[in-house]
């Protein structure tokens, strides 16, 4: 146990494991080692199976079930029972116009989310650092509340603003004598307003998330600049943002590798499952649900949540594979 | 960074005006609808949703608790989702994060990629969903509101990340004492991850608390709706009714009938509410969770 526990990749053969061989049985039958070793361990196993048996059947079984997207499922015949249709469910999907619809939306989006917020909470991270702690308590709590609201809370707040009858912003067109807006009815000002629903929600969190990165930072570096001479610039761009990349890029790459994965809540309650929305609203999530729970159409929508988790599943690999090739020390895996 | 002497004071002036425009930004909307909720339904009609109630008036609240029970049978679900979920979350997490993070456990790397790996590659909705109604059997169920919530990588490797920096010197000397494995994790590490326990147990409760996805997807009784999915249903029944003028004459519906506007923002301020207050007390510990437990951990 000398190993540092930061490093889990190198002995998964534990010092105490080890120390128990008797150096002579050395070509002791394998099977007779492994069972020991196995039993040795037995206990902190048990203490694992729970959570193998509940990822086991809430993760690892579901994607068995992968196989209804290559089959017309029938809920009387059930998964196995169901009949073989090959790649047809697949052909439906990218025939139709929504596959592209929803697959550009869903990267845009998870695009604009991602460059948004990590621009913004890196600034506002950077200069809580630099304002007395009394004040950044305060801020920090107003900022965070929103985070820990549902997105169907934020739905009624959004609808405070944007009802056409009552809403704020269409009183306030018309005290400045502007017609009022169809705001679920038009497509064109959804962008706009679920990035910003999205920055109001996320800031707080990912600024905290930031703010902490840098209160790890070792002192030390800030003194040793200050003795140097350097400005407060200098210290942020030469010793906060290096030490916080790490950081950055393992947020960077969880956050690619859920590009495909939209944010169901915030697409589904923000402009209220409006069909006129849905050009520039509609996500590959939300549109898997609908074709499960409006449309019925189970096989389909397996088959978009296939295409969904296949892409993801490239695109994580492939982030941490680039960033790999680049640093070493700030891949994920 | 506290500097001794800061010989101008203008950035620091600038920053603070930064945030608090952004608080600004941030508290006003919450405002809005709390003003909504204590406004007069005339004055709503007239002027709009206004920041100061142009006529105060409590009438909102007084429809909602005419008839609270709707209301109360949703916190009630709610609050059970919430005390059980995270209770039993808590303790999957400390178990699983537990065993991950005791390096000279030999099925190590293994078990951490077996649990990281959900987090890559998930089977989708579909296959959950039928996993959840035909071979669970959990529709309409209690559980099937509690169980999908239980064990969250994430949350795992923040508490890995935890448990990692208890010195495995304790663990060694309990073992020399003749401890098993079940005992040093029950009384020692569980009383030693208080810190990240009450973290995570913060964040879990609140994901409870606002649990609407597994809502959506498997509660068809009005008996089992949780708060958020009672406040989903609210809106898109008034929506519905509001965009079909034929059928509200077919059922004899007419717009006074509905809830009126106050009553809905004041029902969404009864459902946020709660979370909101208790929320600024919990603050503190989330800065020392997040550092202690961060990401590489």
């Amino acid at each position: 146990m000398d190993q540092s526990p930061l490093n889990p990749e190198l002995p998964t053969l534990g010092k105490s494991n080890i120390a128990t061989e008797v150096p002579g049985k050395a070509r002791k039958n394998m099977k007779n080692k492994e069972w020991k070793l196995f039993w040795k361990n037995r206990e902190l196993s048990l203490l694992f199976l729970p959570g193998f048996i509940y990822k086991l059947v809430l993760a690892y079984l579901p994607m068995i079930g992968i196989i209804i997207a290559f089959k017309n499922y029938r809920y009387d015949l059930g998964i196995i029972g169901s009949k073989w249709i090959g790649f047809k469910n697949f052909e439906f999907f990218f025939a139709s116009q929504d596959a592209f619809r929803v697959t550009r939306n869903t990267i845009f989006y998870n695009l604009g989310y991602m460059t948004i917020t990590t621009i913004a909470a890196l600034a506002f991270a950077v200069m809580l650092n630099e304002i007395s702690q009394r004040s950044v308590k305060v801020y920090q709590t107003i900022m965070f509340l929103p985070y820990f609201l549902s997105w169907v809370i934020v739905s009624y707040i959004t609808y405070a603003f944007l009802d056409y009858n009552s809403g704020y912003i269409n009183h306030f067109l018309q005290s400045i004598g502007l017609a009022p807006k169809q705001w679920y009815l038009d497509y064109r000002p959804w962008p706009y307003i679920l990035n910003a629903a999205h920055l109001w929600k996320a800031i707080g969190f990912s600024t905290l998330v930031y703010y902490a990165g840098i209160i790890g930072i070792d002192t030390d570096y800030y003194e040793a600049a200050r003795i140097d001479g350097a400005s407060r610039m200098q210290m942020i761009f030469k010793i906060t943002l290096p030490m916080l990349t790490p950081l950055i890029v393992i947020l960077l790459i969880l956050a690619i590798g859920g590009m495909f994965r939209g944010d169901f809540g915030l697409h589904y309650f923000i402009p209220n499952n409006s069909g006129p929305t849905f050009p520039t609203t509609d996500i590959i999530d939300t549109y898997v649900y609908r074709a499960l729970r409006a449309l019925g159409d189970i096989s389909m929508s397996a088959a978009v949540g296939f295409y969904q988790s296949v892409v993801g599943l490239i695109l994580v690999v492939g982030a941490n594979y680039v960033v790999k090739k680049m640093n070493d020390e700030n891949s994920l895996f | 960074m506290r500097t001794t002497v800061r010989p101008i004071q203008w950035p620091t002036f600038l920053i603070n005006l930064v945030f608090i425009i952004t608080s600004l930004g941030i508290v006003l909307p919450f405002l809005l609808v709390v003003s909504v909720s204590f406004t007069d339904e005339k004055s709503i009609l007239n002027h709009g949703y206004q920041f100061i109630p142009e006529v105060f008036s409590l009438a909102g609240y007084q429809v909602i608790f005419e008839a609270p029970i709707v209301l109360l049978r949703a916190y009630g679900v709610t609050t059970l989702i919430t005390v059980v979920g995270t209770t039993l979350s808590l303790l999957l997490t400390a178990m699983t994060g537990y065993v991950i993070s005791r390096s000279d456990y030999r099925y190590n790397r293994i078990a951490t990629f077996y649990i990281f790996f959900t987090m890559l590659f998930s089977g989708g909705l579909v296959p959950f969903y039928i996993l959840i109604t035909q071979y669970l059997h959990l529709k309409d169920s209690i559980w099937a509101l509690i169980i999908p919530g239980l064990l969250n990588p994430f949350n795992i490797i923040v508490m890995r990340g935890f448990l990692s920096k208890i010195p495995t010197e304790i663990i060694e000397s309990a073992k020399i004492d003749g401890a098993k494995e079940f005992r040093i994790f029950f009384t020692m590490i569980l009383p030693l991850a208080k810190p990240a326990l009450a973290t995570l147990g913060l964040f879990i409760s609140f994901s409870y608390w606002n649990e609407w996805f597994n809502a959506l997807l498997f509660i068809d009784n009005h008996n089992l709706y949780t708060l958020q999915l009672l406040l989903v249903n609210v809106l898109s029944q008034i929506e519905f009714l509001l965009s079909q003028p034929e059928m509200m004459q077919a059922l004899h519906i007419s717009v006074a009938d509905l809830p009126n506007l106050s009553a809905r923002m004041g029902m969404a301020v009864l459902v946020a509410g709660p979370m909101l207050c208790i929320f600024p007390f919990f603050q503190r510990y989330f800065v020392k969770g997040l550092t202690v437990g961060s990401l590489k951990g």
